[in-house]
């Protein structure tokens, strides 16, 4: 348990993003990539993965509203965006994502729309999720990662 | 992306150093310091991975473009160690990527995806990727990755011994134990009872390139073409490095240059022969045009399968046109099957462009050789085939015909307006080149068993010969993309009409026969490893012209052919007999799309038709390992078709009828070219990794 109020709270918004299931093993990975020479690594690659994303989110929005759906595009969109989330540990957008896929393969456009809108929800809330996290460990100086989450 | 200079590699020199002394000299420092390219258009991916190939120490260069990263490797082709590729990349397949830098640099590489779905994987195996990591990739995935790089040494150490004048005793057991190269093995054993005299000579030199990486010569058109019309010369049981050198007789080119060029091309030979081993696959195979997103895949299944276009192949044979009239080894050029599928699409029908036929690291091996054939050669080729009858004769041995020099194939093709080839639709294409080139085209009368690349076997290096019939399908591609061909890289012209050509069919007679002889290659290279029977043809594969490549995205390389460097690999052609499979050489199919296997299709079923005829010969062109381009200069009123088409699809078959009229001209879509500014640097050889091709200057 962190000594520092500031820290101490750091660790449980921390544990909650993991505990809500928001993010997975793989943000852990990025956490163990943080040192010293790149104390803000994290932040920066979530910070390059929303703005990058949200073109793909753009062009998949574009694609929605043309009918009939090209669903292999669409497909194809999603498995751009997925690899993307996956590799910053976003497990509910990744998990949506799966799912809008799964849409896709079996051409139900209904189940597509849908699964983007949830997957749009979920992207919005991690991020104001993870940007408050951010903030609260640039306030909180450098510090060491607390205890992964089990 | 920001992707590092070129500078930066050298940055690792001394790092690299332990590398290059082949990894077992710094034990400590081993495996830091590993040279890693990694490529992915995914900006958070890429940033990631460098931070965590950097945790693990090694040197890192990223870049966010297959292109780009192509070209680097070209620039320094010993500055890296080992690639890490995403699969989808928008400019470029992540396979066609692959099959480019295994043919070109022979590097180990690395495919990465977030799709772990078994196809994907199982492609990744055939185009020869040594290993997949399905994303979010674990820093702990990363750590282990030198594994592949000291691998491939060591097996290339032990190819190139199998290969290299056989030492007695010690070799021996190696010559039995090497499972991939199977023919060199059995080269490596007669070869070994004649050249004791030479042992001696190569186990000193072997001795120093064992402990010291030596840069690696580039096989230029030029000196692929000296290389295989020494081969040819010799014939191809005969051809052991030390005689092949003293006929090339190129300053400052090794033994063990030579040695391993030797092994690459025997590999190819086998693998172009081994395209006929799956009979029953060549009935049904051949992906089906519209089957787009095949592409690859289909030609791996087919390579795997055996299951080669071989419909139309094994229906051409049965046709009679297995005709081995000039059993000598007509060197069948290889078509380099990749600039079959057009660079840029991917998905195209073939799939991802690169259908690995499927021994994909074999095929690797062939990556550079470039097998082009001179327009003069071709011509005389044509000539000597037709009085042949197909040519058995090593084309390239010919005296005039094998110009090893020339940029053969790229020379015929560049005058023609690259786009215009490759337009046309493939029917007509054929036709219309047939007539004039008639001759020319099919000098070798290449029995190439091309095998249409319907299937392609797997790698389908082979020259795109996509069945005719799907023509359209597959020349979609070549054409297409035929676009940007670098002043250098020879316009592959994926013509469809090249698929409609479906030269692997035609091949079959013919070339059956006529590989044998001439070429004496070895079997060793098989273009479609499933093509029925091919054994103990070797040439499968006769890259017709293996144009020279240069998919669209040449534009964006620089001058170098960069993407679909059409390798022109000259196949041994295996002793004529019937292949049906498409000799197809291994070419690579750089061309993005899998158009490889599409055409393979059309093609054969088109040649099917053809042959039925009984009144076709088809004569594999051999490309020669220059550039293809110059295939049929002069003959016909066409060659400037033929070269545009050339030009655009990096290689081609030609069919002939029986009055030596071409019927088909199958047009490999871009073909990885190899062509090298440089054609021996001398510090460069290095024995433990085959030697690089590069296209940067194809000289026309």
């Amino acid at each position: 348990m962190e000594r520092n109020p500031m820290r101490r709270q750091l660790a449980i918004m921390r544990q909650s993003l993991f505990d809500q299931g928001h993010v997975d093993e793989q943000f852990v990975q990025l956490e163990e990539l943080q040192d010293d020479a790149n104390p803000n690594f994290v932040e920066e690659v979530v910070t390059l993965y929303y703005r990058d994303s949200a073109r793909i989110i753009l062009n998949i929005e574009q694609a929605l509203e043309r009918k009939p759906f090209d669903f292999r595009k669409l497909d194809a969109y999603m498995h751009q965006f997925k690899g993307s989330s996956s590799s910053i540990g976003a497990k509910k957008v990744k998990a949506e994502s799966t799912l809008f896929r799964e849409y896709c393969k079996s051409g139900n456009g209904e189940g597509c729309m849908r699964s983007f809108q949830q997957l749009k929800k979920e992207y919005a809330t991690l991020r104001k999720k993870l940007g408050a996290y951010f903030q609260l460990a640039r306030q909180a100086g450098p510090v060491e990662t607390a205890s992964r989450p089990k | 992306m920001n992707s590092s200079s070129g500078k930066s590699y050298m940055s690792t020199a001394s790092s690299s150093v332990i590398w290059k002394a082949g990894g077992d000299v710094v034990a400590d420092q081993f495996p830091a310091g590993l040279r890693v390219l990694v490529v992915d258009d995914d900006p958070t991916c890429l940033m990631i991975l460098e931070k965590m190939l950097k945790a693990c120490q090694y040197n890192v260069t990223k870049c966010n473009r297959a292109e780009t990263a192509l070209s680097m490797l070209r620039e320094n082709r010993n500055g890296f160690d080992i690639v890490i590729s995403d699969v989808h990349m928008p400019d470029m397949d992540g396979f066609k990527l692959l099959e480019h830098i295994g043919l070109e640099m022979d590097l180990p590489v690395i495919m990465m995806s977030a799709d772990d779905g078994k196809n994907v994987v199982m492609k990744g195996v055939t185009h020869g990727a040594c290993d997949y990591l399905i994303k979010p990739v674990r820093i702990e995935a990363l750590k282990n990755i030198w594994q592949h790089v000291v691998r491939k040494r060591k097996n290339e150490w032990k190819d190139f011994e199998q290969s290299g004048s056989v030492e007695e005793g010690d070799r021996q057991p190696k010559q039995s134990e090497d499972a991939d190269y199977s023919s060199s093995a059995n080269e490596g054993n007669w070869k070994s009872s004649k050249r004791r005299k030479d042992d001696e000579d190569e186990n000193d030199e072997r001795d120093d390139t064992s402990t010291l990486k030596k840069p690696r010569v580039v096989w230029s058109v030029e000196l692929h073409q000296q290389f295989v019309a020494a081969v040819n010369q010799l014939g191809i049981e005969k051809a052991v490095p030390k005689k092949i050198l003293e006929l090339m007789n190129v300053p400052g080119l090794t033994r063990e240059n030579v040695a391993s060029h030797l092994q690459k091309y025997r590999l190819y030979l086998r693998r172009l022969s081994g395209v006929s081993q799956h009979p029953s696959n060549l009935n049904n195979s051949f992906m089906n045009p519209q089957d787009a997103t095949f592409g690859p895949l289909d030609l791996q299944a087919l390579a795997a399968t055996g299951q080669l276009p071989a419909q139309s192949l094994a229906t051409l044979q049965a046709a009679g046109l297995g005709r081995s009239t000039a059993k000598s080894g007509i060197p069948i050029p290889l078509v380099d099957q990749r600039n079959i599928f057009s660079f840029e699409n991917p998905k195209l029908r073939f799939g991802e462009a690169q259908q690995h036929v499927n021994n994909n690291k074999q095929m690797n091996l062939l990556h550079g050789i470039p097998t082009t054939m001179e327009p003069k050669q071709l011509a005389s080729l044509h000539h000597t085939a037709q009085s042949m009858g197909n040519m058995n004769m090593p084309v390239l041995s010919h005296g005039s015909q094998s110009s090893q020099n020339n940029p053969l194939l790229m020379q015929m093709a560049q005058p023609q307006a690259r786009g215009q080839m490759l337009n046309d639709s493939t029917v007509g294409l054929a036709p219309r080149l047939l007539s004039p080139m008639g001759q020319p085209m099919l000098s070798n009368g290449m029995a190439t068993n091309v095998s249409p690349r319907n299937g392609v076997p797997e790698n389908i290096r082979a020259p795109s010969y996509n069945p005719v019939s799907q023509t359209s399908s597959m020349l979609n591609f070549p054409m297409n993309h035929t676009s940007e061909l670098p002043g250098n890289s020879f316009p592959l012209v994926s013509t469809p009409g090249i698929s409609s050509l479906a030269p692997k069919v035609a091949f079959q007679e013919d070339v059956n026969s006529e590989i044998k002889g001439s070429v004496g290659f070895m079997p060793s290279y098989d273009i479609f490893n499933d093509l029925n029977q091919h054994k103990p043809q070797n040439w499968e594969l006769q890259n017709v012209g293996m144009m020279f490549n240069t998919s669209q995205h040449s534009n964006s390389l620089q001058g170098n052919l960069d993407h679909t460097q059409s390798v022109l690999v000259q196949q041994g052609f295996s002793s004529g007999q019937n292949r049906n499979s498409t000799v197809i050489s291994k070419a690579m199919f750089s061309a993005g799309d899998s158009t490889g296997h599409v055409n393979a299709q059309n093609g054969n079923q088109h040649l099917n038709s053809l042959l039925v005829d009984n009144t076709v010969r088809v004569k594999s062109e051999r490309v020669a390992d220059a550039a293809p381009a110059n295939l049929y200069p002069d003959h016909f009123g066409q060659e400037d078709l033929m070269s545009a088409l050339l030009k655009q699809v990096g290689s081609f078959f030609s069919l002939y009828d029986t009055d030596g009229d071409i019927i088909l001209l199958i047009l490999t879509s871009k073909f990885p070219i190899f062509l090298q500014q440089d054609v021996i640097t001398p510090a460069e050889n290095n024995d433990f990794d085959f030697d690089g091709y590069s296209i940067d200057n194809i000289p026309v």
